[in-house]
């Protein structure tokens, strides 16, 4: 039973990427565009989590907790140079 | 593993799963920036909380045990959710970005842009609303 679950919340976890594409090629500024990445970033670290689940794998969660610190690395960034101009002073 | 073990963890990473697909509609569906910040920094925090759960105690009923990086993967990500949604409310009251016309109270937007850095001209002539 859970097998087809995991299927099913694949699915609907690839559909928010699908949606989150959409913001990231339609929206309006910039910071759009940021927070639409960093969503993205949370969606794969479901869907590799749920494929862990389905290979009965550990493996995946060291996979995960990378994306994990990029993900939040690469947003702080983003906005920090957005607020100041420069990363690094 | 039992069969209620299993519906029970069915019927929450279904829950997980619609938490993350509501967050990715409401960043499509809602109008300006300040309002679609909500929604992928609390709904989808809260399904990838779930998810995680989900995995963790499957990870413990089954073979080999909860190991550490699950764990870190959980409270790396609900430390730092709050912590992105604050720069980017930071870096959208910086910018400018536009709201909506019935936002209540649009003086305030000001005096907190002013809040963060004090030494900004009130009129930025690159920046004009």
């Amino acid at each position: 039973m859970l097998n087809i679950v995991v299927m099913i919340v694949s699915g609907m976890v690839s559909l928010a990427l699908i949606l989150n594409l959409y913001r990231l090629l339609v929206g309006p500024d910039v910071l759009d565009r940021v927070l639409a990445l960093d969503t993205m970033y949370i969606n794969a670290i479901a869907l590799i989590v749920l494929l862990g689940i389905y290979f009965r794998s550990a493996l995946y969660f060291e996979g995960a907790l990378l994306i994990a610190l990029l993900g939040f690395i690469s947003s702080t960034a983003l906005c920090k140079f957005l607020i100041r101009g420069d990363l690094i002073e | 593993m039992a069969t209620l073990t299993e519906a029970i963890l069915s019927i929450l990473l279904l829950t997980g799963g619609i938490f993350l697909l509501a967050g990715s509609i409401g960043l499509v569906r809602l109008q300006d920036i300040y309002m679609r910040l909500h929604a992928p920094t609390k709904a989808s925090t809260l399904g990838i909380g779930l998810v995680l759960l989900v995995s963790a105690i499957y990870a413990i009923l089954t073979d080999d045990g909860l190991s550490i990086s699950e764990l870190l993967v959980t409270a790396f990500l609900f430390f730092t959710a709050p912590i992105t949604a604050h720069m980017m409310a930071k870096t959208a009251l910086h910018q400018r970005l536009k709201r909506l016309e019935r936002t209540q109270n649009p003086d305030l937007f000001e005096k907190a842009r002013l809040r963060l850095n004090p030494n900004l001209p009130l009129e930025d002539p690159v920046n004009k609303p």
